[in-house]
């Protein structure tokens, strides 16, 4: 048996979508800065790819930058906001503990240069508060930067509010929608943001290729320069194919996305109620807001790498949060902030389900990670230590 | 997984001496949870040879594959030649380790020395204290 339950990650190619890609590659050879009929044959073909796009969306197709994926959207938002908010003299970025390290670390960056940059916390449900927000922004506010789910935990945070809060404020709102454009309904309009980062890989589409939404009247400051390709807004010649091929993946998303709620939901709740009876183990994040997909635990007394890998041997492909699968020191940074302790964030698993995802995958995972949790808790001296009452339970 | 060797993943899919020795000679565990890793050698000495080892081991592939090497290492060995293993000698029998889990095999040699150490002083045995240095995770609260 063969389960891929790591569709966070990336998720499979889908038909429709290679199909496109093949298509675009062979019918529009054309460079679409190129004058002849070749090139104005790919450059329309491009236009609708940006209408269907912005349609999807909620926006307009000036709205809309192709580029190489969420880490790009995510840094020309940011950067774009803080190099226009200096400008005015506000230097003050509000975002949060568990974004994604394309936000993160622009964020660091930005704080060697001078910015000040407030991280709300989430609580233990990884949920941050508009409230929270609404506090921190003051008139040196040049940036509110909130994820609209999250990558690791899956909830889903409350984008709209602190949207309709920075507008009221007029502070700029820039919103990491990666996780959640194909897995939930999104529209910029009732977002309330400027600016949002989207990537095909996340919903079927190719990878390397993503969408920044930029609201009109926004600023945007060019991260790549060169020709006047995307408006002016990012040179490079553009890659017709994976632009179609998420185009297409885009659309079949949203097509699919009311049934695909309610059966991955539905497999969701009953892979968390079948981990759930797990002793000493915990579900990360908010029960209710969080992805159709996500299904994430620690477990007290093992280590998310080596139960990784053992899942790997049982067919089974899934993520981690442990220190040892990111070649770092410490844990992931949004489990620490949802408040588990290094312990047991180091006995994390992350099970992302997808349209692919069966009942039959759901039973397979339902029936081995017991097991091979049990397996790794019988060879730990940690769990000998909790079970002998030398060590207290956290979980 | 291309990540580890075979040997590697060989001894994690099917560790060696996995388990605890009841009433153990001696007994060393290095490590901190926080870090995620720990290790626990249980010994069994008869006369100066181990006669028995067993190991458990709180985390990583790696980790778990370098108990279970070490314990294979020294199993049968005189305590003077348990003595001299080397973290490297644990990577190299397992065909190498990727160099941000060398740690891993640090572990395995500390184990097996503070299991030694315990041996020693539980038993009132004179022993050279340079060969004991101080284990490499004191360092582990440096990331806090
Ligand atoms: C929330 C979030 N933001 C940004 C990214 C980065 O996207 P990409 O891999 O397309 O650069 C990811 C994907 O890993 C993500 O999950």
């Amino acid at each position: 048996m063969y389960v891929y339950a790591d569709n966070a990650a990336t998720t499979k190619l889908r038909p429709e979508a290679l199909e496109a890609f093949v298509r675009t590659a062979e019918e529009y050879y054309g460079n679409p800065s190129s004058l002849h009929t070749a090139g104005q044959r790919a450059k329309e073909e491009l236009n609708r790819c940006r209408e269907r796009v912005a349609a999807a969306l909620g926006g307009t197709a000036r709205e809309i930058v192709f580029t190489s994926g969420g880490s790009e959207s995510d840094n020309q938002a940011i950067l774009s906001a803080a190099y226009f908010g200096a400008r005015k003299g506000k230097r003050k970025i509000v975002s949060t503990a568990i974004e994604h390290h394309a936000v993160l670390h622009t964020l660091e960056k930005l704080k060697k240069e001078g910015f000040e940059i407030v991280l709300l916390p989430v609580g233990e449900r990884g949920i941050v508060s508009a409230a929270d927000a609404e506090r921190e922004i003051d008139d040196d506010t040049c940036l509110v930067s909130v994820m609209l789910a999250n990558n690791e935990i899956g909830t889903i945070q409350p984008v709209k509010e602190i949207g309709a809060i920075c507008r009221a404020r007029k502070v700029p709102f820039h919103t990491d929608a990666v996780q959640a454009v194909g897995h939930m309904p999104v529209n910029v309009k009732e977002l309330n943001c400027d600016y949002l980062a989207l990537s095909a890989h996340k919903f079927g589409g190719p990878r390397g290729v993503g969408a920044l939404y930029v609201r009109t009247g926004t600023p945007l400051k060019n991260l790549i320069e060169g020709g006047a390709q995307e408006n002016g807004r990012r040179a490079g010649t553009e890659n017709l194919p994976a632009i179609a091929a998420m185009t297409v993946a885009l659309e079949t998303s949203l097509s699919r996305l009311p049934a695909y709620t309610k059966r991955v939901s539905a497999l969701r709740d009953e892979l968390i109620d079948n981990l759930s009876k797990i002793p000493h183990c915990a579900l990360n994040g908010d029960r209710e807001a969080r992805l159709p997909g996500n299904v994430s635990f620690c477990f007290e007394g093992i280590e998310g790498e080596s139960l990784l890998l053992l899942l790997d041997e049982e067919g089974i492909c899934a993520s981690s949060g442990s220190a040892c699968t990111s070649g770092s020191l410490d844990p992931s940074h949004v489990l620490l902030a949802i408040g588990r302790v290094h312990d047991v964030a180091h006995g994390s698993l992350r099970l992302t389900l997808g349209e692919d995802t069966t009942e039959e995958d759901v039973a397979y995972l339902s029936e081995k990670i017991p097991r091979v949790v049990e397996y790794l808790r019988n060879m730990s001296p940690v769990w000998r230590d909790l079970k002998e009452g030398k060590r207290t339970y956290i979980l | 997984m291309s990540l580890y060797s075979e040997k590697v993943m060989d001894h994690f899919k099917h560790p060696r001496n996995v388990g605890v020795i009841e009433n153990a000679d001696g007994v060393g565990e290095v490590g901190n949870a926080k870090c995620g890793d720990i290790m626990k050698i249980y010994l069994k000495i008869d006369g100066d040879i181990i006669s028995d080892v067993k190991f458990e081991t709180f985390g990583c592939g790696s980790a778990i594959a370098s108990s279970s090497m070490a314990t294979e290492l020294i199993k049968g060995k005189p305590l003077s030649e348990a003595l001299t293993l080397t973290n490297k000698a644990v990577a190299e029998a397992l065909d190498g380790l990727p160099a941000y889990k060398m740690h891993c095999s640090v572990l395995a040699e500390e184990a097996i020395k503070a299991a030694i150490k315990d041996y020693y002083e539980k038993n009132g045995i004179e022993y050279d204290r340079e060969l004991f240095k101080e284990s490499s995770c004191a360092h582990c609260e440096d990331h806090e």
